[in-house]
């Protein structure tokens, strides 16, 4: 018995010289997992064009019923995405959202994504539906607000999707002359890559990095920890 | 007596009144430091350094929380029932003396509210009223779960009120007197020329006794029985909230800064300490004061290390510690202590070495006879608890390997 108490009171005491765990959370903030299921962002383009299709699979793929999704067509003079339909009314309702990543996964164009913040909260329940001009990513640096023109699109000589992802890992240099525009336009140091290896970065773009990016508030309130 | 006099008392009574209280609300945030740091969290540090105002800031809080009468309520019974607990414990302190005794002009002054003789009376008084403050509530409040849970409360508070007497009497009968300053006195002095000759030497079981009866008493854990939130709906309190409901459990923190008073009192002779030659002056005073702070300091300490380490105790085993260990060792403790002291005051010298020799003679004869005893005891035991022991079983591998060669099979590939 007394070896017990000795080995509980003991505990106790030792632990009371043992730095404390608590994060002091409003205060201190801790750096979230790179994979973490924060709320969601709408992707653009470089150029300001946004990735959002208005598909509708996020919708589908959604098991709790949160996404909302209108899609309508693109015309030569009002262009909002590439392709024939961009989504006109994009809404996720985070009272429902479960945070699950479903709907990220169905995305066919990386338009939607997850971003680091996790402050939800609001004091009236129709503040936790997002609205799309909530969602969509700030505009890229020297980017001009959808809608574009065709012409302009054309002018700029991008093929949006399929994009590098879409390239034949072992295509030659002539063959890839297409995308070196867009390559240009998201970093110029990846210019002197090789197209394999240029193949591969702009994958883990894609999965790391790419809806990071674009938002510059939202990750300034992540780092302000 | 003169108005000086009175003007003294005054004082006395403000100066102990306001060591108690800001004790108490000390108490409050050191035991959330103190808990935090055990546990590793950091505890409250929001309000002032250290968050030392979060006591202020959650009495604030609970004052103007919404307080809510339940419609069958004895009114009257239900609002007096908190304020019982902190009345009686704040009376309890009255008899305690908590810093020295100085000369002002001709008079002593000793830092001490009361000084009655029948002062060891009136704490365990004292301690046996603030049952009231808990079978009331649970009666008052009108509903059967506060009742119930009253009548648990009440039923353990006065199960650990007879070990407290106990442990209160074995010293009464030590010291020969109920007056808190005369055990004090009897206190002061050293054993052996080095050790304090304070009671906890000679009545070492009684303090076990008495301080585990107070935590008990006290209803601070491991006998947190009668606030038990998740299993009684938090049995009397039930039906109390904000400013009544923080009564309750601001009367359990000054509770338990006055068992520690006690205790140091009674146990760990008070304000004694070496003085330095400052005996009378107000500076003496003020060290005694010290060492009266140090020691109950200490005890709170403990008090929240107990709450720091062990988990709540079961009713079934608080109510048998109580009846079937405490009550019955305390009695045998309670009639040793009044052999010795009767045998010291009747015998001569040379009886009393005598006796003395006797017992110890006897012992050594009852340990002997134990020691052949346990030699021979265990063998028979070991005969037995051979086939139980599970290294020297077959393993069942090898019991199913026999069981097969024995049917004659060809031999099996047991996996183990
Ligand atoms: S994360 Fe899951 S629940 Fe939330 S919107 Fe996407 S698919 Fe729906
Ligand atoms: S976010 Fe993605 S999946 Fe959803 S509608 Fe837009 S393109 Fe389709």
């Amino acid at each position: 018995m007394f070896n017990a108490l000795r080995k509980g009171f003991g505990l106790t005491a030792k632990t009371m010289f043992r730095p404390a765990v608590t994060t002091e959370y409003p205060d201190v903030k801790r750096q979230v997992q790179p994979r973490f299921h924060g709320r969601h962002v709408l992707n653009r383009y470089p150029d300001g064009l946004e990735k959002c299709i208005g598909c509708e699979l996020c919708a589908w793929a959604c098991p709790a019923d949160a996404i909302w999704v209108e899609g309508a067509d693109n015309t030569p003079g009002a262009r909002y995405s590439p392709g024939e339909r961009y989504g006109a009314i994009y809404q996720i309702n985070y009272l429902r959202c479960i945070f699950c990543g479903l709907c990220i996964e169905a995305c066919p164009t990386r338009s939607l994504t997850m971003t680091h913040e996790y402050e939800l909260s609001a004091d009236r329940r129709e503040d936790l539906i997002f609205t799309k001009d909530q969602l969509l990513a700030p505009l890229p640096e020297g980017a001009k607000p959808p809608p574009h023109t065709d012409e302009e699109v054309r002018a700029r000589g991008i093929t949006y999707y399929p994009g590098a992802q879409s390239q034949d890992p072992l295509a030659t240099k002539e063959h890839s002359e297409e995308t070196a525009a867009h390559r240009a336009m998201l970093d110029p140091a990846l210019m002197q890559l090789s197209d394999v290896e240029y193949n591969h970065v702009e994958r883990d773009r894609n999965i790391w990095t790419e809806y990071e990016e674009p938002q510059g508030e939202l990750s300034d309130s992540e780092e302000g920890s | 007596m003169d108005l000086t006099d009175v003007l003294i008392a005054l004082l006395v009574v403000l100066a102990g009144f306001g060591l108690w209280l800001t004790g108490t609300a000390l108490t409050i945030w050191g035991e959330r430091r103190v808990v935090a740091k055990m546990q590793t969290r950091i505890g409250p540090n929001r309000v002032g350094p250290l968050g030392i105002l979060q006591t202020l800031a959650d009495g604030i809080k609970l004052f103007f929380k919404e307080d809510i009468t339940p419609e069958a309520a004895d009114k009257f019974t239900y609002y007096v029932a908190p304020m019982l607990s902190a009345v009686v414990a704040m009376l309890t302190f009255a008899v305690i003396p908590f810093g020295g005794t100085f000369e002002v002009g001709d008079r002593e002054v000793t830092m001490q509210i009361w000084d009655p003789e029948i002062g060891l009376l009136w704490v365990l008084a004292m301690s046996s009223l603030s049952v009231y403050g808990i079978a009331l509530g649970g009666w008052a409040s009108g509903s059967k779960y506060p009742l119930l849970g009253g009548v648990r409360s009440s039923a353990q508070m006065i199960s650990y009120e007879l070990a407290m007497g106990l442990g209160l009497a074995a010293v009464f009968i030590w010291t020969g007197t109920l007056q808190v300053s005369e055990i004090v006195e009897a206190q002061s002095g050293t054993f052996f020329g080095f050790l304090p000759a304070w009671n906890i030497g000679p009545q070492i079981f009684a303090f076990v006794l008495f301080f585990v009866a107070a935590v008990a008493e006290t209803q601070r854990p491991p006998f947190d029985l009668p606030e038990a939130e998740g299993e009684l709906v938090a049995g009397f309190v039930t039906e109390y909230s904000g400013a009544k409901f923080a009564m309750f459990f601001l009367g359990e923190f000054m509770q338990m800064v006055t068992m520690s008073a006690v205790t140091v009192t009674v146990f760990f002779g008070g304000p004694n300490g070496p003085l330095f030659g400052l005996e009378g002056t107000l500076l003496g005073a003020l060290l005694a004061h010290f060492y009266f702070l140090i020691k109950t300091v200490a005890f709170v300490f403990v008090f929240i290390w107990l709450r720091g380490t062990l988990p709540r105790f079961t009713y079934n085993r608080l109510m048998d510690l109580g009846w079937k260990v405490f009550l019955p060792l305390g009695l045998l403790w309670v009639m040793l202590t009044a052999a010795i002291v009767v045998a010291q005051e009747t015998l001569a010298q040379d009886e009393l070495l005598f006796g003395i020799g006797v017992v110890l003679a006897v012992l050594i004869a009852l340990l002997l006879v134990s020691m052949l005893f346990e030699r021979r005891g265990p063998e028979p035991e070991d005969e037995d608890a051979e086939p139980t022991d599970q290294s020297a079983l077959p393993s069942a591998a090898e019991t199913a390997r026999e069981a097969a060669e024995r049917r004659g099979a060809k031999q099996i590939e047991v996996d183990v």
